[in-house]
């Protein structure tokens, strides 16, 4: 079994900005974390490789301080990461993303499973995850909340969509991309951060991968920011405060009387 | 030659859903300033559909109906989705493709996108034709702190999901018949993935984005008892419980309740924020409500700014006192109604 797990490094507070120019992110090197759900699909392949034999390998698209992302994976327990990283590849929209992604899973590929976060807390498109599986052509099973069963050959998942619960087998290679609910992600231990710290994660680049100018980065992006603006979105609400309080609470009970009524209908219908 | 619009539509339960109506009657907008431009309403099911749902699609904004049929469309199947919009997108060649942000349309459109090898712009706010005719995608971005347009300028189609809940139905029928195709697909891929099983929801609950009313609340009711309170009153008016981000992440209620940027975004008639000081991300799930009353202890709280009716003071009395008197409001109507039917 040969596992892939795509890790994205985010900022750690909502404190990015955007480049007015171009209207992408400006990241700072200090205060990033690993995506939040990529801890997720790093722990479920965790667990799988506790069942059977597995190879896992994460990979991260972004700057050379995603690194330590990596790092952190490889201390969680994960065999081996690479980080692709390229100036050519800044400003890259989610197709950008995943066509580099996916060139760095087939050359180092084919795996039979590869895990993704639902979305990233940063973008918060959760784009990249389907992109990539329709890049490779193999099928996406997004929303996923529990890997019941996996063997060399197929998967059982269950995912959770509006109006239930659908369990899906599948012929492997398959995508998921995982929600929160799927595992609890362990902690790293001491030891294995300090294992993971001295390690060189290898870095791949855009003639590495055999990915020309024209299809990666910003060049490569179908999607353009043309404009950025700050909401303003005010209401003038009339505020009753102290003596006006009880005014105030009359108004609002008057406002929610008709719902009782209908309320008090529906329950006549259900009971002739 | 014609340009076409497609709205995918969602269905629950075999049936459409109202984002798809939501989206048909953005698109119509759309269609209205774009010259020679049609509205299609693109619909996966596995039967027919039925003169009624026919008659509302075209009442609702759609041109064309085009309907493609197959068993395995009786839930979404992610392969034989792809390969039957793929291959339709590149007969048909849309200049845009909308969809509702849901489960399905999540993990469909950027599916479709990366196989047409075009943009796709993610829950989207806003939607608009610039003077090029080219689609202007708004959404929030950077935790929802600002609005960025994005644009897809050469490429075709351009692709853009839409949360439930963010735009309004056509007030005004458009037409009464459309133009409706069937086709049923080959599909080839399909033997590697098979729905095992699929257990519903108890709907117990109406769900937050249906319900009229949704009573929420923040850190500012102090105890996760007093989310009984919410319930109960959310009980007497039909509505639903919703929350903000931290009793979600402290476990007090479930992610289903959490409006917001990370949550659901609704559009209820009456909105109700006890305890909820009003950040952006909580805002951004709940600003289009036709009424929003907010609760809160501190006149300066930010909520204010986007409500209605403010009531300044401690939530969780005069959530109470709003439940006894509506409680003995019911009772006089009941009386009322008693009396009257024994008449
Ligand atoms: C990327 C991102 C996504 C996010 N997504 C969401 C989201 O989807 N939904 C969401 O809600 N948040 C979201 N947040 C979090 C958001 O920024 C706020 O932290 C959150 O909404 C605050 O919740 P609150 O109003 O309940 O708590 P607080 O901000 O702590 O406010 C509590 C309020 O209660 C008032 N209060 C206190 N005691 C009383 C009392 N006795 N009676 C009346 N009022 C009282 C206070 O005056 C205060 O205004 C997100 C943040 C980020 C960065
Ligand atoms: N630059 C990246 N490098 C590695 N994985 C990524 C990257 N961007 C996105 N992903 C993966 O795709 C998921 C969804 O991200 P997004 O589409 O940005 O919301 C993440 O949880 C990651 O698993």
């Amino acid at each position: 079994m040969k596992i892939a797990v795509l890790v994205k490094q985010v900022p750690d507070t909502d404190l990015v900005k955007l480049d007015p120019e171009t209207g992408t992110m400006i990241r700072e090197d200090s205060g990033n974390i690993i995506n939040p759900l990529d801890l997720h699909a790093i722990e479920a392949s965790l667990r799988i490789k506790e069942s059977m034999e597995a190879t896992i390998i994460a990979f991260s698209m972004g700057p050379p301080a995603a690194e330590e992302a990596l790092k952190e994976a490889i201390a969680m327990g994960i065999d081996n990461a690479y980080l692709i990283c390229d100036r050519r590849f800044a400003g890259a929209d989610t197709l950008a993303t995943a066509i580099v992604l996916s060139k760095a899973l087939k050359k180092f590929g084919p795996f039979d499973l590869i895990l993704a976060g639902e979305k990233a807390v940063d973008g918060e498109t959760g784009q990249v995850g389907p992109e990539i599986g329709a890049l490779l052509g193999v099928p996406v099973f997004s929303y996923i909340s529990k890997i019941i069963e996996i063997t060399d050959h197929h998967i059982v998942v269950e995912r959770e969509v509006e109006d239930g619960k659908e369990i899906w087998k599948s012929d492997l290679p398959s995508l998921l991309t995982l929600t929160k609910e799927v595992n609890e992600p362990r902690l790293p231990t001491l030891n294995m951060k300090k294992k993971a710290r001295r390690l060189e994660i290898e870095t791949l680049g855009c003639d590495f991968l055999e990915l020309s100018d024209t299809n990666v980065g910003l060049k490569g992006s179908p999607t353009r920011v043309v404009k950025v603006s700050t909401p303003k979105i005010a209401r003038d609400a009339v505020i009753y405060e102290g003596k006006e309080l009880e005014k105030g609470i009359r108004k609002v009970i008057e406002l929610l009387r008709p719902y009782l009524e209908e309320n008090h209908e529906e329950a006549h219908m259900g009971n002739s | 030659m014609k340009k076409h619009i497609w709205v995918i539509a969602e269905k629950r339960k075999g049936t459409l859903h109202s984002s798809t109506y939501e989206l048909l009657g953005k698109a119509r907008e759309l269609a209205f300033k774009m010259p020679d431009t049609l509205v299609t309403c693109v619909t996966l099911m596995n039967r027919s559909l039925t003169p009624e749902e026919r008659k509302r699609l075209s009442e609702q904004g759609s041109d064309v109906i085009l309907n493609l049929v197959h068993k395995k469309f009786k839930r979404f199947d992610y392969l034989s989705y792809l390969e039957t919009l793929n291959n339709i997108a590149e007969r048909f060649s849309p200049e845009i493709i909308l969809a509702p942000a849901t489960t399905t349309g999540r993990t469909i459109m950027p599916a479709l996108a990366a196989s047409l090898r075009t943009g796709l712009t993610a829950d989207c706010t806003g939607l608009d034709i610039d003077k090029d005719g080219r689609l202007l995608q708004t959404r929030p971005a950077i935790g929802g702190n600002i609005m960025a347009t994005i644009k897809t300028p050469k490429h075709k189609p351009q692709m853009a999901t839409v949360r439930p809940k963010t735009f309004t139905p056509l007030a005004e029928k458009y037409s009464e018949t459309g133009i409706y195709h069937e086709i049923i697909p080959l599909i080839n891929t399909s033997s590697k993935t098979k729905l095992v099983e699929f257990q519903e929801i108890s709907a117990e609950q109406k769900s937050i984005q249906d319900a009229e009313i949704v009573i929420s609340g923040g850190k500012g009711i102090r105890k996760p008892e007093n989310l009984e309170l919410l319930k109960k009153l959310a009980g007497l008016l039909n509505g639903t419980v919703g929350a903000s981000r931290p009793l979600v992440d402290s476990k007090w209620i479930g992610h289903e309740n959490q409006v917001g940027l990370s949550g659901h975004t609704v559009k209820p008639k009456v909105y109700i924020a006890a305890g909820i000081s009003g950040a952006v991300q909580h805002v951004a799930g709940m600003q289009t409500s036709e009424v929003i009353i907010a609760i809160n202890k501190d006149i300066n709280a930010p909520i204010f700014d986007y409500s209605d009716i403010g009531l300044v003071g401690d939530a969780v009395e005069i959530l109470e006192t709003l439940y006894n008197a509506l409680t003995s409001l019911k009772e006089e109507i009941s009386d009322v109604g008693n009396s009257q039917r024994t008449v």
